[in-house]
Formats: C-alpha cells, structure tokens, sequence
C-alpha cells in the first residue's frame, strides 16, 4: 500500500519547466487508505493528485503512505517522512486522534503542516503553531452551525457522538449555540456499529429532534438502525454522515435529513464547477467534501509556490496565510490562529436522478471563524 | 425509566448476545475440533455481507443475497481449509496466528480490489420490516427478532447435530482424541474441511444479517472477531454451550452497561462528565467481566476437552 506518486511524471511538457527557476517540493501525504475508514483517504487522495496534475505543475514531489487510521502507524510514518525523505511539507490526515498523534510533533520540527480535514481543538487555541495550518475548518464548526439551525424549528433535542477530541468538540460546538433544552446527551463507543441501545433511549427521552456526529461507517449503521426503528423525530447532523461516500451505502433512509457544511457540489462559483466536473471525469463519481477540501489544500499550496520558495519558510508561510486560491467554498480567509473563516451552509438530502446527494437550502452562517482564536498567540 | 425501555434494552442485548453466538459457534468448533485460532474468523463474516449485499443489489432479493452469503463463506471456508489452513494443524499456536492475520490482509485488500473503498448498501427485507407492540406499552423491531429467532434455531440445529448424527458423532470424537478417529478410519481430513464450512458458513451468516443493520464495508469483521474471542474465552474454548451462554452475557453486560451506566454516575456526577466516563466504563465492561470470570474459572464457565 505504499506508493510513491512522482507528479513529475504525471506533466508532460518539459518546454514549461524552464520558465520559473522554482524548487522542487516534497509534499507527504498520510491519509487512510485501508480499513473502515479508506473511503474518507482514497477521496482526498484523489481530489489532491488531480489537482496537481490539472495544474501542470512538475515542480512537486507526492509521497503518499496510508496510515491504516492507526495513530501509531501514523506517527512512524510522520519521522520516516521528516527524517529520511525530507519532506516540506505534510497533509492529508482526515482524523483528529491521528492529527493530534501527528501535528504538534512535526510542526516542532519546523515542518508546515496544511490539514485537509482534521481540526481538533486542542491546535486551535492556545497551542497553535507558525507551521500549522488548517485548509478544512475547527472540528466545532459546522456542528456550531447546527445548533444554530436547530433553533429555529426544535426545543428539545437529543445529541450525541463518539468518545473522542473530534465527537467532544461536536457536541461542544453543537451546545454553544444551541438555546433549547437537551432531551439527552451520549458518547458512543469509537467504532461502534449497533445503536440498538442508543436507539431505546431516543425514543423514550420525548426528544423533538436528534443531533448526531458518526462519521464513516458509524454514521452509516446509526442512520439505517434509526430509520429501521420507526422512531421518526428530525435527524440533524455535520455534513459527516451524509456526505458523497456514504450516501450510497444509507440509502433512502437518508433522505431530507438536513446537514451542515461549508461545500456543497452545486455551490455557486467557477472554482467549483471547474472542479467537480474535473473530478467527475477522472473518478466517475461525485466528490465528498474530503475531495473538496483536499483539492482547496493542494490550490493552497500551489498559489504559495508560485510566490515564495518553500526553503524561505517565513516568505512560505505567509504566502499560504494570503490564502491567494481560487476556493471552491467561495469567499476563503485565514483566521489569526490559521484556521478559515467561511461560510457554513445547512444542506438537504436530495435524490438526483437515481443518485443521493445535497443541496444547500440556506447559510447558517457568514465568514465563520472559531471560538478558539482568541487564545491563540502567534 | 420504564419497564419498556428496560424489556428493550434486554432484547437489544440478547439480540447482540445471538449474533455474537454465531460467529463464536463456529471459531469455537474450529478450535474445538482442529485445535486451530482462526484469526480470520471475521474475515469469512465480511465475506458474508459481501456476498448477500452484492447479491442482494444485483437481484433485487435479500433472500437470494443470504442464501449467497451462506454459499459464498462455506466456499471460502473450503478453500482456506484445503489450500492453506490444513498445513497448519501440526504447527503450534504462533503460526497458525501469524498465517491467519495474512489471511485477514489478503482477504481485505482483496475484497476491496473487487468491492472499492466505499461501503455497499443492504436493507432489510420488506417482509421484516416494522415491529411489534412489547408488553408495557413499547415496540420493538420486527428485523431484530427475527435474528433472535435465527439464533436460537441455529443453537438448536448445532445441538442436534452435534448430539444426534454421526457427524456429530465424528466431531465429538475429534475434539476428544485426534489421533484414534483417524486410526478408526474416519476419514478426517474430509472432517475438517466439513467443520471448517460450517464455521464459516455461520459467520457468513451473521455477516449477511449484520449487514442489513450497519454498513456493509472492508474491515468490519475484525471489531466482531475481537467480541467473539472474548465470548469464547468467558465460555471456555471449544465449547459450543459455552460461547452460546458466554455470547448472551456478553451482549446483555455490554447493552446494559452501554445504557445504564451513565445514568448510575448521573447520580454522583455532573450530566455531561457522567455521560463521557459512564461511556468510557461502558466499553471496558465486558473485559473487566472476562477478567473476573476467568480469575475464579481460569479456563472458562465450561472448558471443553483439550
């Protein structure tokens, strides 16, 4: 499963080399691309690759490694890639145990780290760093969005989440800007595939609505059981467990459910019309928001190349901190921790044709930043 | 807390306990009969779903798919035994581990060469869907039953066949002494390869069932593999009562635990840190269970021969 992906290869055209006298970056890429999780991995994946290859670019290396969504395997790779291949920079971890297994140790060697998904909360307050900076959004984020939604139509709702940084900061998020009553609160087992317990609770708490964070195929399991149950109250959720991967697999039972997220694959700008249709015609399938915020983070990276060497780390980072791409979220700025302020929207699950998939129905908020920055001292 | 959530928290157990039971039936045969740890026990379970989910979409019947799943995991379970597990009897514990975990990376990466990195989709028959009224006033699954159903049939059936046929007969007397059967004439290494489907067949079985509750995906039958080898170590290894008695208590300790115990720490504890302990205790429950049973019954509640 390890591969090295020279994108040098993948550009042709030796005629354009000669014009910019760029370095070449080593870009390493750890993401899970086996086991449970591999659906969330090979989307980022592939959302980075086509990027960096519809640029043209031949001055970037790829090293992708898959990290099997194990912390410690990811920790090794993280030395192998720092030490021995030397890389620049890093990206591509999609969960937070395994970016906060991951992050702080490579950004204390002053190497930047861009992450395409994760956004623990622990790195977002008063342990942000120079080198790290995060292209996707904190962990709280579209949670936060839908508490806010919940507002409107909902009193009394039941929430829940795994047992680990990114379920906690979820309902966190969730409970900051939600002012109704909790009809109840549980942490599920990480992993965990039958709610049948969880389930019984629901339906005897007299909630109104039910919140939950499951992503992959957690959210899966807890969507066909729930819908299976006859239980019947609203379901709202991050766009986690409706997203492109697990769409499929739901079915149905997903449908009209509404999520939070800050993309969606109808949103309205060219960015993202250029980059769906490049996906779709290489991969045969609608991106998720994994590919979305992927492809953001290799823009990112490209825009900063093409104006300062990453050997100039300083010149380097500050390039990245314009955030000068053309983002498929739209309107894209960096927070003074490094983390994005964006919209977030509240999606609708939709059949198109015979294919599930959202659509956005509103703006649960505008140039959305975190509650953490303010701890952040850089 | 009424008496309906408490009956449906008791079958959501006994539910779990049931489908636990088949996949640890037949590790437990296996380890019973041939004195093998098949760590790729859960691999035939994944191979299951698969197989009824694949079947399932392209035929349009979730029963055509569980009749698949039971086939294809047989199969699969007569081929692992003929070309690659029969040549491991003789080798001492560490490398059947070591050859079955191979087995468990092949058979996924396999699997998902074939199937892709996205889940499958696998509903429940429409024959099984809804639920029925519980006594108190609260419902329950239709689907759920039905696997409770399943279990106990299936519990029955192994009863029967390991009491009342000559197989049975066979596989008692393998488990007991090895060596004699064989010179008896028995022809044993048909035997194994027999047992071997059986056991498979069972996983597949759960698999298929599972699968229309969760999501059909690569890796899924490891998390069960972990739980199954905890049900055989509490039931003690080989026997088919054991896993069957250790399966239930299993799925009853975790449900319960998993519902009761953040609401017991609710009364010394702030709601939410309650809920995140009571959670964290939940999932160590059954292995703090397993501890204690084996401290008093170090080889099980019913060790088996061997």
């Amino acid at each position: 499963m390890r591969g090295i992906l020279a994108a040098s290869l993948l550009g042709l055209s030796l005629t354009v080399s000669g014009l910019a006298q760029a370095e070449p970056v080593k870009i390493g890429v750890i993401t899970t691309l086996s086991g449970g999780g591999a659906g969330l991995g090979v989307d980022m994946r592939d959302a980075f690759t086509l990027a960096m290859k519809q640029s043209g670019n031949t001055d970037v290396e790829l090293i992708v490694e898959d990290d099997a969504q194990k912390p410690e395997l990811a920790v090794q790779i993280a030395e192998k890639m720092i030490q021995s291949d030397k890389v620049d920079l890093m990206t591509g971890i999609i969960w937070s145990n395994l970016a906060m297994a991951v992050v702080p140790n490579t950004v204390a060697q002053d190497v930047i780290y861009l992450s395409p998904n994760a956004g623990p909360s622990a790195l977002a307050g008063a342990n942000c760093n120079k080198n790290y900076f995060n292209v996707a959004y904190q962990n709280d984020n579209f949670h936060e969005a839908m508490g806010q939604y919940a507002n409107k139509d909902y009193k009394k709702t039941f929430i829940l989440a795994p047992n680990y940084p990114a379920g906690k900061d979820s309902l966190t998020g969730f409970k900051r800007y939600y002012k109704g009553e909790l009809a109840g609160e549980l942490y599920t087992q990480v992993g965990q595939t039958d709610y049948a317990a969880e389930i019984a609770q629901i339906r005897a708490s007299g909630a109104d609505s039910v919140f939950f964070f499951l992503p992959g195929g957690m959210g899966i399991a807890f969507m066909k059981q729930y819908a299976q149950s006859g239980v019947g109250i609203p379901v709202l959720g991050p766009s986690f467990s409706f997203s492109q991967d697990v769409l499929p697999a739901i079915g149905d039972a997903a449908l009209g459910v509404k999520n939070s997220a800050s993309w969606s694959h109808d949103l309205d700008n060219e960015a993202n019309k250029k980059f769906v249709e490049a996906f779709q015609a290489e991969y045969k399938r609608l991106p998720s928001i994994y590919a979305a915020q992927s492809w953001d983070t290799a823009n990112l990276i490209l825009s900063a190349m093409s104006k300062a060497s990453v050997k100039d780390k300083d010149a380097f980072r500050a390039a990245l901190k314009a955030a000068d791409f053309q983002s498929v979220r739209g309107e894209f700025t960096f927070n003074t921790n490094n983390h994005p302020i964006q919209n977030i929207y509240v999606r609708e699950v939709v059949k198109e044709g015979d294919v599930l998939t959202n659509k956005i129905i509103g703006t649960a908020f505008e140039k959305h930043g975190d509650a953490y920055a303010e701890q952040c001292k850089m | 807390m009424s008496a309906a959530l408490l009956i449906e928290q008791l079958l959501n157990g006994l539910q779990l306990g049931v489908m636990l039971f088949l996949i640890a039936a037949g590790l437990t045969l296996i380890f019973g009969v041939m004195g093998l740890i098949n760590l790729a026990h859960g691999s035939l379970y994944m191979i299951g779903a698969f197989a009824c989910a694949a079947v399932a979409a392209a035929t349009g019947s979730f029963w055509i798919g569980l009749a698949a799943s039971l086939a294809a995991a047989a199969a699969a379970g007569a081929l692992m035994e003929v070309v690659i597990v029969r040549r491991l009897y003789e080798r001492d514990h560490l490398d059947q581990v070591l050859a079955t975990f191979a087995l468990i990376l092949i058979l996924s990466e396999g699997t998902r060469w074939i199937f892709g990195s996205f889940p499958l989709y696998l509903d429940i028959p429409p024959l099984l869907q809804g639920a029925v009224p519980l006594p108190g006033g609260g419902q329950y699954q239709l689907y759920r039953l039905a696997i409770i159903g399943v279990g106990i049939v299936v519990a029955i059936g192994l009863y029967l066949l390991i009491s009342r046929t000559r197989l049975g007969m066979r596989i008692r007397a393998g488990e007991t002494d090895r060596e004699m059967i064989a010179a008896l004439g028995v022809d044993i290494r048909t035997l194994y390869t027999v047992v071997f489907a059986l056991g498979a067949a069972l996983a597949g079985l759960a698999g298929a069932m599972v699968g229309a509750l969760q999501s059909v995906q690569v890796g899924m039958g490891e998390p069960a593999l972990i739980l199954a080898f905890v049900v055989i170590v509490i039931g003690g290894i080989g026997s088919i009562k054991g896993a069957l008695v250790g399966a239930v208590l299993v799925g009853i300790v975790d449900t319960m635990g998993r519902f009761l115990l953040p609401k017991l720490l609710a009364l010394a504890l702030p709601a939410s840190q309650a809920n995140m302990v009571g959670a964290a205790l939940a999932s160590m429950l059954i292995y703090i269970v397993m501890a204690m049973i084996l401290a008093f019954k170090p080889r099980g509640l019913f060790a088996g021969h061997g």
